[in-house]
């Protein structure tokens, strides 16, 4: 299926050190477009680097160098001036559920209210829209201004990835979205994900190489910075084409 | 010989809260002193009439008017400059040597004692720049000295907020100055307002300072560029003077009763401010 999809992000072999030591190496990997591409690897692999590097987020480390390019439906990252703009069409769901300290309307509408005043309805339909979308809906809608940090760690993540939605982004990154929580809650989780793909590419780093056999078109495995290899999911875990691949998705190691 | 944990943990117990309800004491014990020894002086007219004969007779106030003005020109100048510094310092500059020397230099400035400032802002304010005795060279003076404690206090307020609400922010489109004021500032604020009222408290007690740059002139101030004493300058005269004593501890009590509405008000309006963002 991949070939004849039109690739959403195309890395092309990128390079990522921090300091002297090397993160990513030679990296080429292509994600299409309404794909969920899986990243596994132990840990160290260099998954979240890469995340960092596609939404350009590895510029607030310090001694990041990046090497090689990431484009964006054609288009080089690094030569689009207004990294926010970047930041909006390439949303980020983080492994810890981090809910700001305020209400859960106001969470949503945080990444909006950065380039707009919101009228009333609008506002309304957008919270609606985004809480429905990542699953949350049912639990919420009566008590919008609660707090979002009274929620439980489930329902902050879906209230993230809503926060996500909300700035109306084209590809969403989840950087481990299910480590800190329990089955139930992982379950929505992916469901929401499985949704989301027809209107977003997604790329889901996950240590749980079950979720991604569950949740990813293709899946892709990182180890020690390069990428050994990428294929359809069913194929990676069933028949890969490396023997570190079928050691690691046995659980031989990592 | 091993003293078993329960004992030293009794003993720990017995002492910390001994050495708690020390500090509880003396602050008491002090601050009842002066109520007592000057609340009975205080009335209506003490707070509402001109300084008359040195201090003997008459009210405090010109001075409380100075004390106003004088917190009000130092706090309006340092706490704007201070918070700008500490927002530079924690969100603006990578850590290396130039932000160590910064601080370096901000801690030693807030060691120096104050009558290194007074003698610092006569020469620089009152002499060289010629605003006299005044109080706006008094103003700028204190602003110096309590500049560091408020970009200190500012800047570990800052550097508390989680490091997440950054990356959160950062990753929804949010440009450098939208995370500062939306994702850290907002949190940050009881920090950031508690080392603007330690500024503001060390600003009404100071009297080196303002002796040395705001002079002690008796009369009602009428601009910022007259002369003018704080009650704490007023207090010292009166006491060290032996003017009256009773007036000094009146004057004392005032100031006190300042400090702690001040305290009061600002917690207060803290406390609201914050339960207000969790509730919201």
């Amino acid at each position: 299926m991949t070939a004849r999809m039109k690739n959403k992000i195309e890395i092309l072999d990128l390079s990522v050190r921090f300091g002297d030591a090397v993160a990513l190496q030679g990296v080429t990997l292509n994600i299409a477009e309404n794909e969920i591409l899986s990243i596994i690897g132990p840990a160290n692999s260099g998954k979240s680097t890469l995340l960092m590097a596609i939404n350009r987020m590895i510029e607030r480390v310090t001694n990041a160098t990046v090497e090689g390019s990431v484009l964006l439906g054609g288009q080089d990252v690094a030569a689009i001036r207004d990294v926010q703009e970047l930041r909006r069409r390439i949303g980020m769901v983080y492994a810890m559920p981090i809910p700001l300290p305020m209400s859960i309307r106001d969470n949503i509408l945080f990444g909006p209210r950065l380039v707009r005043r919101l009228r009333k309805s609008a506002s309304d339909d957008l919270v609606e829209q985004t809480l429905v979308a990542s699953y949350l809906w049912d639990e919420v809608k009566d008590r919008l201004d609660s707090s979002a940090v009274k929620l439980s760690g489930g329902q902050q993540q879906r209230l993230c990835i809503a926060r996500t939605l909300a700035v109306g982004p084209e590809v969403i990154m989840f950087d481990e979205p299910c480590s800190g929580l329990d089955p139930i809650s992982t379950a929505k989780v992916e469901e929401a994900m499985k949704e989301l793909k027809a209107r977003h590419t997604l790329i889901l780093v996950t240590n749980n190489t079950k979720q991604a056999a569950r949740v990813g078109d293709r899946t892709a495995f990182l180890l020690m910075g390069k990428l050994i290899e990428v294929d359809d999911t069913n194929k990676i875990f069933t028949a890969p084409g490396d023997k570190r691949t079928e050691d690691y998705v046995t659980g031989k190691f990592g | 010989m091993r003293i078993p944990p329960s004992i030293t943990q009794k003993i720990a117990k017995i002492s910390l809260t001994l050495a708690c309800a020390s500090a509880v004491a003396a602050l008491v014990f002090v601050i009842g002193f002066v109520l007592v020894g000057g609340l009975k002086h205080v009335t209506w007219a003490f707070l509402t009439e001109p300084i008359l004969d040195m201090g003997r007779a008459g009210g405090i106030l010109p001075a409380i008017v100075g004390t106003i003005l004088m917190v009000f020109v130092a706090i309006g100048i340092a706490a704007p400059l201070g918070i700008a510094s500490a927002i530079y310092l924690a969100e603006y500059t990578q850590e290396g040597k130039v932000t160590q020397t910064i601080r370096f230099g901000i801690n030693c400035l807030a060691g120096v004692p104050s009558i290194i400032f007074g003698l610092f802002g006569f020469i620089l304010f009152v002499v060289m720049l010629g605003f006299g005795w005044s109080i706006i060279s008094g103003g700028l003076s204190l602003a110096a000295m309590v500049l560091p404690t408020i970009i200190r206090t500012a800047e570990e307020a800052m550097r508390a907020v989680p490091r997440n609400y950054r990356d959160v922010a950062a990753s929804l489109g949010a440009t450098r100055w939208q995370v500062v004021t939306r994702a850290v500032l907002p949190y940050a604020l009881p920090g950031v307002l508690t080392g603007v009222i330690l500024g503001i408290g060390r600003s009404i007690e100071e009297t080196a300072v303002v002796i040395f740059t705001a002079g002690s002139a008796v009369q009602m101030p009428r601009s910022l560029f007259d002369s003018a004493r704080t009650m704490s300058v007023h207090f010292y005269i009166l006491a060290r003077e032996g003017i009256s004593n009773d007036n000094a501890y009146a004057t004392a009590a005032v100031l006190i009763c300042t400090i702690l509405v001040i305290n009061i008000t600002a917690y207060t309006m803290m406390h609201r401010l914050m339960r207000g963002r969790r509730a919201a």
